[in-house]
């Protein structure tokens, strides 16, 4: 049974959870959505009227909300809603057709609420119209969340660290050219170095599986520099003084392959390449060529790759040594 | 102690023990995405990153690991440079995305990366840094430092709303700034006097990218601090890993010279470490083959990418021209100003009706409108304006999983 007055009785005088008291003004009000003003008091209570009407906007379609008393007790039917038409006018028109007979207090705050709603859609229409700035709410976890983050991730970045190892490693594969600007000489001479270095090494793990065609061209060579003659022509090569600029001809030969070498750096600034050693000879010293009286004779140049078979002496498994 | 001692005898068991026991970390640790270009660097043993990209393609070509996105100079850039196909790429093409190709296809930096353009590579791209509408002295201080980091930059103060004009909307000036030769655009966007965001307009066309800006330390504030000369800075951009990383490396790079001045000794990082972009400015000297010594210009700061939009920011919210004035008919009912309640009530209907016959057309033109109308709802629904598409947006429930990240 459906009695408006006790509702209120309980509802209106001891507790309702909708009621949202302001002290300082007495002033109550009603949080439920369906009400028509949003004040607490018995006439515009949705819970303690059994026939009401309220007028409620959803994505820019206002609508009627009707509740009567013949579906009080179908709770999930009771309000019956309709669409009110685009034109403002003809809402109004649809108001007085569908609550016709009832109190006019509620057509006529209907009604009011139809044209504050209507008002403030068009109002955001144009805000939307204007280029105006997008309020976004400050999320407090949020940012203390993806601050805290922040932080760690920095010190799992090693900036600096990562840094550093790019731009050795820029150097390094000389990304910044063969004259770089921004190196000291030093360094950059340390780094070439370390690359013929590693050049060298790699030339010897090639050699390791050539021997028997090291063997080869190392005689090949030690004759190229030698040559037979004949009786007749060995005025023209100066008799014994040749033998003796024969033998040391494989210095001439690594002393040209040194100036071939240096030539083809064609930097005067790098330093004096440190001659890898030859497997038929001990130590070999950069020898100058100007420091190196040369006969002028009629000489067969050949010329010679710069990488040589390079035969680690200390490799046991060369036994003729 | 004991195994201390064990390990100073012999160093080769310690190399082992840390071999075995690589700690696991959220870097190394990181989920596989599909939109990887290049392998992350430092990856934990177990981590199934490799293993996926193998999955992608049937050769056993082996995958190098690389931590960084390029250089400032075309020569050494490991990204991929369209339109030419000479410059091999971080991943071998075997094992790139169909996306990835389709991105290069349509890079929209391809006229700064383009080696035959007719730009000449020792002037600075224009870059034209402004801020958010009525912003105050500290933004102001952070913009100053700004144009001394990009060498082609400009500040201007953004323009006030005044009596017979209102304040122009950022579209209308990335439009300016296009007329007036700019190649970008910066817009520092200032919250309780306060730098809080930056927004990166690739101009001509391109992409608009808007972050977060924290931890921002202005020169003044850092001890110890070199000074910056004019010459033109390398660049050095870490970490950057998936198509989206890319992308937004490459927009990066856009706002510097691509050739930059050796003998100023001056590199500029840009260093991604879980998604957060941290940039640094230095003077670095290498003190021996092994060793660098790096003092801070600058400023520093933090930038977290919150989404990335295909064009520029849009300057008409309608996008599409509007529809002329129709007055509401007098003879027209409710039903038909609300198609869509009609169809619901009619599904519920008998279907030998004459009128659901109809409707059934009008349903799938209404899904197809629907649909529409969803995906520009989700759009809006990020914050884009008519007329404009999200590349990526950021939302918080991305950040729920400890161990995905998107750059």
């Amino acid at each position: 049974m459906q009695s408006d007055d006790v509702i209120w009785e309980i509802v209106g005088k001891s507790h309702c959870s909708f009621r949202v008291k302001v002290p300082e003004k007495n002033q109550q009000f009603c949080r439920n959505a369906y009400n028509l003003t949003g004040i607490c008091n018995k006439r515009d209570c949705p819970l303690a009227n059994s026939r009401y009407a309220t007028v409620r906007e959803r994505e820019g379609v206002i609508y009627l909300y009707t509740k009567t008393i013949e579906r009080a007790h179908l709770p999930s039917k009771m309000w019956e809603r309709v669409p009110l038409p685009n034109n403002y006018m003809k809402a109004l028109e649809m108001i007085d057709s569908e609550l016709l007979y009832w109190p006019d207090y509620m057509i006529h705050r209907c009604k009011q609420r139809i044209t504050k709603i209507t008002q403030y859609l068009i109002k955001m229409r144009r805000m939307k119209l204007s280029n105006a700035p997008k309020v976004v709410p400050i999320k407090k976890k949020l940012d203390r969340r993806e601050a805290r983050r922040e932080a760690k991730a920095l010190r799992a970045a090693h900036i600096e660290k990562a840094i550093e190892k790019e731009l050795i490693e820029r150097l390094k594969t000389k990304a910044y050219g063969d004259q770089p600007l921004n190196v000291n000489e030093d360094i950059w001479k340390q780094i070439l170095d370390a690359e013929k270095g590693k050049e060298k090494l790699d030339a010897e793990l090639e050699d390791e599986d050539e021997l028997d065609e090291e063997h080869e061209l190392e005689e090949e060579e030690e004759w190229d520099g030698r040559e037979f003659v004949s009786d007749d022509s060995e005025s023209e090569f100066g008799g014994l003084s040749d033998l003796e600029d024969m033998e040391p001809a494989q210095d001439d030969e690594e002393g040209k392959s040194n100036d071939d070498g240096s030539e083809e750096e064609g930097d005067t600034d790098s330093p004096r390449r440190k001659r890898p050693p030859k497997t038929s000879l001990g130590k070999r010293k950069a020898v100058d060529d100007a420091k190196r009286p040369r006969k002028r004779v009629a000489r067969v140049e050949v010329e010679y790759e710069e990488e040589q078979e390079l035969v680690d002496p200390e490799k046991e498994s060369i036994p003729s040594w | 102690m004991e195994r201390r001692k064990l390990e100073k005898k012999n160093p080769e068991l310690k190399k082992k023990r840390q071999a075995e026991n690589v700690p696991m970390t959220i870097d190394n640790t990181r989920a596989y995405d599909p939109s990887m270009v290049t392998v992350p660097s430092g990856l934990h043993p177990k981590s199934t990153i490799l293993a996926e990209f193998s999955a992608r393609s049937k050769s056993t070509v082996p995958i190098k690991e690389s931590s960084t996105v390029g250089s400032s100079e075309p020569s050494g850039s490991k990204v991929t440079q369209d339109p030419n196909p000479a410059p091999p790429p971080a991943v071998p093409a075997e094992f790139m995305d169909p996306e990835h190709a389709a991105d290069i296809a349509n890079d929209p930096f391809a006229a700064y990366f383009d080696p035959d353009s007719e730009r000449d590579p020792s002037e600075p791209p224009k870059v034209l840094i402004t801020t958010s509408p009525y912003a105050t002295a500290p933004t102001w201080a952070f913009c100053d430092e700004l144009v001394g980091v990009f060498p082609g930059a400009q500040f201007f103060k953004r323009k006030k709303k005044s009596f017979r004009s209102n304040a122009p909307p950022l579209g209308t000036i990335a439009g300016w700034a296009v007329k007036r030769g700019y190649s970008s655009l910066i817009v520092v966007n200032e919250d309780h006097h306060k730098p809080n965001a930056l927004t990166m307009i690739h101009l001509p066309a391109g992409p608009t990218a808007y972050f977060k800006l924290t931890s921002v330390e202005l020169t003044r504030e850092i001890y110890g601090h070199a000074r910056a000369s004019p010459h033109y800075p390398e660049l050095v951009l870490n970490n950057f890993v998936t198509r989206l990383g890319h992308a937004v490396g490459r927009m990066f790079q856009t706002l510097f010279p691509p050739m930059p001045e050796f003998e100023g000794r001056q590199v500029v990082t840009l260093h991604n470490q879980r998604d957060f972009l941290f940039f640094r400015r230095h003077r670095y000297m290498f003190k021996s083959t092994e060793r660098t010594a790096l003092q801070e210009i600058g400023p520093r700061f933090t930038l977290k990418l919150r989404s990335l939009k295909t064009g520029l920011p849009s300057n008409n919210p309608l996008g599409a021209p509007m529809k002329p004035l129709e007055m509401a008919k007098e003879d027209e009912e409710p039903e038909q100003q609300y198609p869509h309640i009609v169809e619901e009530v009619a599904k519920s209907e008998d279907n030998g009706e004459a009128g659901n016959s109809g409707g059934e057309d009008e349903e799938a033109e209404e899904e197809s409108a629907r649909v529409e109308k969803e995906e520009t709802k989700r759009d809006e629904k990020k914050g884009a304006r008519k007329g404009e598409e999200f590349a990526w947006a950021w939302n918080p429930r991305m950040d729920f999983k400890k161990r995905n990240f998107y750059l």
